[in-house]
């Protein structure tokens, strides 16, 4: 392998667009030039709401559809217009898409018998594959003879054992109970660190993507907003449709005016004054939107509040309580605050709720 | 515990009986038009044959049966030969709906297969078109089909004119024509079910054999004809079936000369005045039919286990 070649990102997307042209002449944008590039031995998740263009580029890079313009390549190579068995690339798909006439053993073979593998290494890699997913007792079962989850398993090991570069999993989670999820959750992870093989994971769950990702790209509408670990996704949010699909937040509208040190000094519409940070794309005078996650503030006396409000509904949640607080200018801020056993909560409806944010709580957001 | 038994027993027996109820007339009509009249045949064909048709009735003889397999020889009764005549006709019967039966899987096949893949709207119109040659009567669609092949019909005057042949090429009254008869006529009975199983299947299977380095092929192979096996074996039945007994398609294209089975038995009843041997060749072709329908059932209960998804 050349030094290039080794550097080479697992799957580079460069201006991948694809249309779908409808029976009636009209036409549907499913990507516009999207550009990403996922890393060697990542988990890398494409989180977006349904329609948002994540499946369609995942199966531009399966090669279950082809690109209008752009290009994909792996590890160097170009595999935009490959039919999808000539990638080395393996698909986990939604409802595990087994075959029904075939039991357990020969569905997690198919892929070694269609490379032409000697039967007796497609045997002893099945085997491996059924001890990795611990269902070596169900080898000869059919598909249709084990539970959901065990599907997800047997679908799993299909796809892994041609020992693929890169793994696609389709939202393969979505079809489970709450329970189950949350082991596969743990167990993909485990598959992920075992293997070492880069996984591509489409989800619209966000907690999922959160808990399980290396890094996330978040898409709307055909494009990819923003590319980041978890935290960054979640802390620093790029723009109002990251900081909305994931995780709760509140905007506040203000007026911005420039300060010295980069800063910016914020006059929110709900009163008071913030000084915050400025951030590339968004101005530094004049309207401004200001991101505040709920478990970021708190609630103080109103004299050393940052902002006040009129509390209008408290909802408890077990682990914390959410009050929604309606400020002067009329928006609703939520607030959340973590529940310690015999601590009672100290506000009531009806009464103001002073308002105080922790040290880098907000921050300005494109809109 | 005895109680609760004799109740479930009770309401056991109540439920056998209302459904032999409710099967009553079905199994009155099969009775009447098909059971009874079968046995007549069976027993007119080990009856001794009439002076002019019909049977004598009550004088029992061997000989129907004797004549679909044997002949005596015009000249001398005592010299026995196989009925090559017979024989072959009934081999070229089975030889010609075999025939028949892949020529209709091999074209109805991707026609299935296309329909199965259009949008949901289009498949409907499309199932619809393939069902209108039902409308027409068989013997007026052959008919038809005789205008299209025979020396001047519309075949042979677009090769004429276009310089593609310079004579007429003679397709009436060969095999050929019976075969385009017969495809013409079944095609429909091996769309439909071969249809009715691709439309289940899910293509994200036969996205995920691409995915798993199957080529076209081998998803063809591995999947999908597995997957439409049961729609395979129907449609082949109810081709098969059919083409066995086929009398229009022979008789009209084929002009009756290369025989079949129906233009055989039809001629015992008719001028061979032979009743006896009509009869022992009606139930040689029931017992044929009846062995491809038993290969039928066993096939669909072997797949309708796998398919049990």
């Amino acid at each position: 392998m050349s030094a290039e070649k080794a550097a080479a990102a697992a799957i580079d997307v460069r201006g991948i667009s694809k249309v779908f042209q409808g029976a009636a002449g009209d036409s549907f944008k499913a990507l516009d030039q999207v550009s990403v590039a996922i890393r060697r031995n990542e988990f890398f998740t494409l989180l977006g709401p349904s329609g948002c263009g994540k499946t369609t580029l995942l199966r531009l890079i399966a090669g279950f559809d082809f690109p209008t313009g752009g290009e994909i390549s792996l590890y160097g190579e170009d595999i935009a217009n490959l039919p999808p068995f000539k990638r080395p690339v393996n698909t986990v798909f939604q409802n595990y898409a087994l075959f029904p006439h075939m039991t357990v053993g020969q569905n997690i073979g198919f892929g070694l018998e269609m490379l032409g593998k000697p039967r007796a290494e497609i045997a002893t890699r099945v085997g491996e594959m059924l001890q990795l997913v611990q269902m070596v007792e169900l080898k000869d079962r059919k598909t249709s003879q084990i539970s959901g989850g065990q599907q997800q398993r047997v679908a799993l090991a299909r796809a892994l054992a041609p020992r693929p570069k890169v793994l696609l999993l389709d939202e393969p989670l979505s079809a489970l109970d709450y329970k189950l999820r949350k082991d596969m959750q743990i167990e993909l992870k485990r598959l992920q660190h075992e293997t070492g093989i880069t996984f591509i994971f489409v989800t619209h769950d966000q907690e999922e993507a959160l808990t399980m990702s290396d890094r996330i790209a978040v898409m709307n509408k055909g494009r990819i907003l923003q590319v980041g670990g978890p935290r960054e996704i979640y802390e620093r949010p790029a723009e109002r449709f990251v900081a909305n699909f994931i995780g709760e937040s509140n905007f506040l509208k203000g007026v911005a005016q420039p300060a010295p040190k980069a800063m910016v000094r914020v006059d929110l519409a709900a009163g008071g004054r913030l000084s915050l940070p400025q951030v590339e794309g968004v101005p530094v005078s004049g309207e401004v939107t200001v991101v505040i996650r709920p478990e970021n503030a708190g609630l103080v006396k109103v004299k050393g509040a940052d902002f006040t409000g009129v509390v209008e509904n408290i909802v408890y949640f077990g682990t914390d309580t959410h009050l929604h607080v309606r400020l002067k200018d009329g928006g609703l801020f939520t607030l959340r605050k973590q529940n310690i056993s015999g601590v009672p909560l100290g506000i009531a409806l009806g009464e103001v709720a002073g308002i105080a944010l922790a040290e880098g709580a907000a921050c300005l957001i494109k809109d | 515990m005895t109680t609760a038994a004799q109740v479930l027993e009770r309401a056991r027996r109540r439920d056998i009986a209302k459904r032999w109820l409710l099967s009553a007339p079905a199994l009155f009509i099969l009775f009447v038009a098909a059971v009874g009249p079968l046995f007549v045949m069976l027993l007119y064909s080990f009856l001794v044959k009439g002076d002019h048709g019909d049977v004598k009735y009550w004088q029992f003889s061997g000989e129907g049966w004797f004549n679909v397999f044997f002949q005596t020889d015009i000249f001398d009764d005592t010299v026995v030969t196989i009925a090559d005549a017979h024989l072959s006709i009934l081999w070229r019967s089975v030889k010609l709906s075999l025939i028949t039966t892949f020529l209709t899987l091999i074209i109805g096949f991707p026609t299935a297969y296309y329909i199965s893949t259009q949008p949901p709207k289009r498949r409907d119109l499309l199932v619809f078109l393939v069902t209108i040659p039902f409308w027409t009567n068989i013997l007026i669609r052959t008919f038809a089909i005789q205008q299209v092949i025979n020396n001047e019909g519309v075949v042979n005057t677009l090769l004429k004119a276009s310089g593609l042949a310079t004579s007429s090429i003679q397709i009436m009254f060969t095999d050929t024509a019976i075969f385009i008869g017969m495809l013409y006529v079944y095609l429909p009975l091996m769309v439909l079910p071969l249809y009715a199983s691709m439309e289940k299947i899910d293509f994200r299977l036969v996205e995920a054999g691409y995915d798993l380095y199957a080529t076209r092929y081998q998803v063809l192979r591995r999947v999908i004809i597995p997957l439409v096996k049961p729609g395979i074996v129907a449609g082949s039945i109810l081709v098969f079936i059919p083409s066995l007994g086929a009398y229009v398609a022979p008789n009209v294209l084929g002009g009756g000369k290369n025989l079949m089975l129906a233009t055989l038995i039809d001629l015992q009843f008719g001028k061979g005045s032979n009743w006896p041997l009509g009869a022992a060749l009606s139930i040689t072709l029931l017992v044929i039919v009846t062995i491809a329908l038993l290969f039928y059932v066993r096939n669909a209960s072997k797949s309708g286990v796998s398919g049990a998804h």
